[in-house]
């Protein structure tokens, strides 16, 4: 399948300009063009393809999800931002600098100003929680007294403050990740890389540190690119949102018009999870109506629609013969978000008189199949 | 013999071995780490990608530690009269304990260092640090107990060595068992030695393993 989704998908100067912080520019924090990366391909051994002319931006503040199962790519994009992998065509743009053009010691300079977190956290184990946010400056050349201002707050932003003696061993996998992100963070990056950032933590975790990122995003007006195979991550942090499969981006734009109306196969797979159909709907449905059979749709309310008394009303303009049978409201970036699972009786007629219906009020529909 | 003259035998001889021991451990330890991060390290897609030099250094690694210890100490002798001036005594017995030493202490530092997980050279890297900034803050930082349990293992071995280095006159506490104990029917002399060596080894490993539990941050708990 050879689907791109063009970059203009996501428009790159909005977000930047309703942030009202930084340059107003129009280049966008990261931009990928056409980017192929191909792994092996030596010694008669075939090539392994990871990604196959990959389109895509992330806008100045945005904080930008990439999802896709595993090996569908995301561990490789995410490398090609700070040049840990080399794109073997196409470019890899960051804030105005092409990544690959640059030598070793340029990259180098590039890559503290990209903070960098992991599923696994990466904290060097000889070193306390204090050390270890102080590395990426001791790396830098920073001095002594400049380090130890600097880490402090550092850690007290993470909520860490007392926990600067602590060696990695004595901390929660929240914990970690926490020093992570303040480490992440001790070099004032524009842009903050985050690889499956909470993967390896539960639920409640996860979310702390999502909050966490959030906050960062909107305190310091920092870029985030984060890569997950979990939606719930997307639909809880991001403001734009990539699908990536088998090395292409499938589907792309603002997450709350991808989760309204997943195109692609592979989104609606991910989606699944929070918009699945209850088990004992999915079995018998089919794609074409006999007579007698019900219409299974879903129905969609966001924005507008999400505050009108609609159900209400599709059941009096379909008679009675409506049957509620799955649904739920989410919050989905910021805004309120429900879907409706209902079945009424599959007569043209009904159909007809439903349709016009959708039409009259906006709400968006989509016909699942129908049952007996 | 009086007891007095046994004991003099006996400290004399523990004096030696401390010394070839010493000696050969620092001297050896000090080559054999470059050569072990050397090894570590400049592998195809590591840090100091050199994989020519790499295959060539572990095959002559490899070949020294395949060679019987009492062969190597004939076998430089030329060598060993090049640097001490003599082939005789304990310090001749320093250099091929010292040669022993090396591609030993270098195959367990390279060990010790791959041990370490590949993402921390991957955030090091992501963090803009330079291959040796790397090495130092990162590969050694974290790799020090288990660097601090290759050299206890390493002192217990060259102890074991020392013995064999009566063949050249070199002393110690081996040689003194084979020559008193052995050779001159004199089992106390042999129980004594045995008993001084067990000693040794033990202190050494036990202050090792103290040293590598300071360093090891790994497994502490609230």
């Amino acid at each position: 399948m050879t689907i791109q989704h063009a970059a203009t998908n996501v428009a790159p100067s909005v977000r930047a300009k309703e942030k009202g912080h930084g340059e107003p520019s129009d280049t966008p924090m990261v931009s990928f063009e056409g980017v192929t990366k191909r792994f092996g391909g030596t010694g008669g051994q075939p090539a392994f393809t990871a990604l196959d002319g990959v389109d895509f931006t992330v806008a100045h503040g945005a904080i930008a999800g990439i999802i896709g199962r595993s090996g569908a790519g995301k561990s490789t994009l995410v490398r090609l931002v700070n040049g840990l992998e080399k794109p073997t065509s196409g470019k890899v743009v960051v804030d105005g600098t092409e990544v690959g053009g640059l030598s070793e010691s340029a990259l180098r300079g590039l890559r503290r100003q990209i903070g960098m977190i992991f599923q696994h956290f990466n904290l060097l184990s000889s070193r306390t929680a204090f050390d270890n946010v102080a590395l990426p400056l001791e790396i830098a050349g920073v001095d002594t007294r400049t380090i130890k201002a600097k880490v402090g707050p550092l850690l007290d932003l993470v909520g860490l403050g007392d926990k600067a003696k602590s060696y990695p061993s004595e901390l929660s996998g929240g914990q970690k990740q926490r020093v992570g992100i303040a480490r992440a963070l001790a070099t004032d990056p524009k842009l903050l890389l985050s690889d499956e950032a909470t993967s390896a933590l539960d639920p409640e975790t996860t979310q702390s540190i999502l909050e966490l990122l959030k906050r960062i995003n909107a305190e310091l007006g920092l870029t985030v690119l984060l890569i997950t195979h979990e939606m719930e991550v997307v639909k809880t942090i991001a403001t734009d949102v990539a699908v990536i499969d088998r090395g292409l981006i499938v589907e792309s734009g603002k997450v709350f018009d991808v989760y309204a109306s997943p195109k692609h196969e592979t989104t609606r797979t991910l989606l699944a999870s929070s918009l699945a159909l209850p088990e004992w709907l999915r079995t018998g449905i089919k794609q074409t109506p006999s007579a007698g059979d019900r219409a299974l749709v879903r129905l969609v309310f966001f924005g507008e629609t999400a505050f009108q008394p609609l159900t209400g009303r599709l059941v009096a303009e379909l008679g009675s013969d409506v049957n509620i049978l799955a649904g739920g409201i989410e919050e989905i970036g910021g805004k309120p978000f429900g879907s409706l699972v209902v079945s009424y009786s599959a007569d043209p007629a009904v159909i007809e008189r439903a349709n016009r219906f959708y039409a009259e009020t906006g709400l968006s529909t989509e016909v699942l199949g129908y049952v007996a | 013999m009086s007891p007095d003259m046994l004991l003099n035998l006996l400290l004399k001889s523990l004096g030696q071995t401390l010394q070839m021991v010493a000696a050969a451990g620092v001297i050896g330890s000090l080559i054999g780490l470059p050569i072990g991060i050397f090894l570590a390290t400049s592998g195809r897609g590591e840090l100091f990608p050199a994989p020519t030099i790499n295959r060539i250094v572990g095959l002559i690694i490899n070949a020294a530690r395949s060679t019987p210890f009492i062969i190597l100490v004939v076998a430089i002798i030329p060598f060993t009269r090049l640097i001490t001036g003599t082939s005789i005594g304990t310090y001749a017995a320093i250099v091929p304990l010292t040669i022993a030493t090396i591609p030993f202490f270098a195959r367990l530092v390279e060990a010790a260092i791959r041990e370490i997980d590949k993402g921390l050279i991957e955030a090091a890297r992501a963090m803009g640090a330079t291959p040796t900034q790397i090495v130092f803050k990162v590969l050694l930082a974290e790799a020090r107990p288990s660097l601090m349990a290759a050299l206890t293992m390493t002192m217990v071995s060259l102890i074991g060595y020392s013995a064999m280095v009566g063949a050249v006159g070199g002393g110690g506490l081996g040689d003194l068992g084979i020559r008193y104990g052995y050779q001159r029917f004199m089992p106390e002399m042999m129980l004594a030695v045995v008993v001084v060596l067990i000693v040794l080894v033990q202190l050494v490993q036990s202050a090792g393993d103290a040293l590598a539990r300071r360093f090891d941050k790994r497994n502490r708990k609230n």
